[in-house]
């Protein structure tokens, strides 16, 4: 059995517990305890993407109990994909980090690896209750990442933030536990045979549980209804925290993604789709509303939140289209803007600390040092949000606009995709010409607060890889490809799993009921 | 009747629940929290069928209670615990740091309730 693959979720275990135990240690320590661990991380994920190219998902048996009675880890090309990424955005968020500001940050090390930990469990789990575990390893360290400092505003962020989230946690379980009471199994790829079994009069009991799923992942995505969480969390959140959290929705897009074409996918019968009346509009509204928000918003981080919420309406715009050409373009956007949103959190985090009092609200004040350098990031990073050619933005909106040709749903999709970035280019412009340009008062402040280089080499690092996306457009856009066609015939996930001779493995469909 | 009565009994549960949480005051958010978690931790145990006086294991003789949602439970006692501790520690911290009780951290702006009504 390949053990390579509980490596992207013990090895951050271990090393958070290790640095628990030394968190008296000089922060050179933890730092560089903590880069190793990261760095590691990022070898074992791109370790697991070139094993999975091949188009057979990886599948560990935790304690060599045959699936479906035992846990199991799979690896499919979307799960390699995110483990990817997550370990690319790391790297750059702790060099941040690791500039001063984690010396003040209490447990900010092991917290930063238990998050990961959580992201790249979500990532593998094969069965939903461990997919509910993870989720909330990684909400607890994200409820801990959030507070640092203790400042008001995080305080009463995350209390509304762990509120519902802890509600969306009793919602999560009672409809698994529904999944399991008619289906008798968690796994999600035994549940994906079952599903297509079930009694008729249980399906409509095995949508309420689809239903209720997609509103949970929905809470973890930021969709239309149920983001009202996110900006006060991630606007007051430390930046290099902000700029992980930008991962942290795309877990709830992974979820959603998993469940809709694996359980409630191509062979679930009469419950195919069950989700697609409901996606596309709601995918719709939260781009429209994220992009007026980013474009109304009257501080830097807080149209950063907003536009992270966009993001989400685009992708899952891709998702709800559905076909390979639409799954691929959401996957694409997905690794672009997790990437670009990142970066516009560090940027402005910068940009804020050398405003002195007027910190990053969009409005004029004094000017910034290094406003070359940072009018550049700035540029750059809202070019590419909003989707301006060449850059990684446009191909991803670009590729999905094509996807969409010859649907239905055409119309709204190119006016909403367009429309908002139109917004998103006139937010960011406007919001970098009166911070930047807008001077009040002209004397540079003073050089304290001026970015390190190690600060610099982060940015260039998260910017380096949006153009590396662009560069390398093509490897990326076929191994999206690959995985929208893995992801739209679910049997070499099911086969993987359970293994071609599956018939009288597990007992029967409960016969009675609901007794 | 044993499960009509355990489905109305988690029915009253979760709603006192649910209208706990939407209270403005921290507190009875997180009683209200905790009444659901331990409705849904009866749901799950309901979900694997009540059994009476079965094993959960499987035997010969027929009849045997579903042992996975008595696992599954267990988990999730200790996952809401942990959470519901850690939302009662953060509520104090907050009442302590901004003085008020209320959810948003602030006393609401209404006027015609006295204050400290929820």
């Amino acid at each position: 059995m390949n053990h390579l693959l509980v490596a992207p979720i013990l090895l951050p275990m271990f090393t958070a517990a290790l640095l628990l135990v030394l968190h008296r240690a000089p922060v050179v320590m933890a730092r560089s305890v903590n880069a190793a661990a990261t760095l590691s991380l990022f070898a074992a994920s791109v370790a697991i993407l070139t094993q999975v190219e091949s188009g057979t998902p990886l599948v560990y048996q935790v304690g060599n109990w045959p699936p479906p009675f035992g846990i199991v880890l799979v690896a499919d090309r979307l799960s390699a994909f995110l483990l990817l990424l997550t370990a690319l955005l790391a790297p750059p968020v702790l060099l941040y980090a690791a500039q001063g500001w984690d010396a003040r940050a209490r447990y900010f090390h092991p917290l930063f690896l238990f998050q990961l930990m959580g992201l790249n469990g979500a990532f593998l789990a094969g069965d939903l209750f461990n997919l509910f575990v993870f989720f909330e390893i990684l909400l607890i360290a994200s409820y801990c990442l959030a507070l640092q400092g203790l400042v008001v505003e995080r305080l009463r962020a995350t209390l509304h933030y762990a509120a519902i989230n802890i509600a969306a946690s009793s919602v999560f379980l009672m409809a698994v536990s529904l999944l399991y009471g008619i289906t008798g199994t968690l796994n999600m790829a035994h549940l994906a045979e079952r599903v297509a079994l079930v009694r008729t009069e249980d399906v409509a009991l095995v949508r309420v549980a689809g239903l209720l799923l997609l509103g949970v992942f929905s809470i973890k995505a930021a969709l239309f209804p149920l983001y009202f969480w996110l900006p006060a969390l991630y606007s007051n959140a430390p930046a290099p925290v902000a700029a992980l959290f930008s991962m942290m929705t795309k877990v709830g897009v992974y979820a959603i993604i998993r469940i809709t074409t694996l359980i409630y996918g191509a062979e679930a019968g009469v419950l195919m789709e069950l989700t697609s009346p409901w996606l596309l509009p709601i995918a719709l509204i939260t781009l429209v509303l994220g992009a007026l928000s980013a474009f109304g918003a009257g501080r830097l981080a807080t149209m950063t939140a907003y536009l992270t919420i966009a993001s989400v309406g685009t992708i899952l715009t891709a998702v709800s289209i559905g076909g390979a050409a639409a799954f691929s373009a959401g996957l694409y956007y997905l690794a672009h803007s997790t990437l670009v949103i990142a970066l516009l959190f560090l940027i402005g985090d910068l940009i804020g600390r050398s405003r002195g009092d007027m910190s990053d609200q969009i409005h004029p004040g004094p000017q910034i040092g290094r406003a070359a350098g940072l009018g550049l990031a700035f540029l750059f990073a809202g070019a590419t949000v909003a989707g301006v050619p060449p850059l990684s933005g446009f191909l991803g909106k670009f590729m999905l606009l094509q996807s969409v040709n010859g649907a239905m749903a055409v119309v709204p999709v190119w006016t909403v995709i367009l429309a908002t970035s139109l917004l998103m280019l006139v937010g960011c412009a406007r919001a970098g010409s009166i911070v930047l340009w807008n001077v009040t008062d002209p004397l540079p402040s003073d050089s304290a607060h001026a970015p390190r280089a190690g600060e610099w080499t982060a940015l260039a690092a998260l910017a380096a890889c949006s153009l590396l996306l662009v560069l390398f457009a093509g490897p990326v856009k076929h191994y999206t490809d690959e995985t929208a066609a893995q992801l739209l015939s679910p049997d070499s996930y099911i086969d993987a799993v359970l293994g071609p001779q599956r018939e009288g493995l597990v007992r029967p469909l409960q016969t009675g009921g609901l007794r | 009747m044993m499960e009509l009565m355990v489905a109305i009994g988690l029915g009253i549960v979760t709603a006192c629940g649910l209208y706990l949480i939407l209270r403005g005051r921290t507190f009875p958010v997180v009683l209200g929290l905790s009444l659901i978690s331990y409705a849904v931790n009866l749901f799950i145990l309901a979900m694997g069928r009540l059994v009476p006086e079965a094993p959960p294991i499987i035997t010969e003789e027929a009849g045997y209670s579903d042992p996975i949602p008595q696992a599954l439970v267990l988990t999730a006692i200790v996952i809401s615990f942990g959470m519901t501790g850690f939302l009662m520690a953060l509520a104090v911290r907050t009442w302590h740091q901004t003085g008020s009780d209320h959810v948003d951290g602030a006393e609401p702006k209404t006027v015609g309730r006295p204050a400290g009504t929820s």
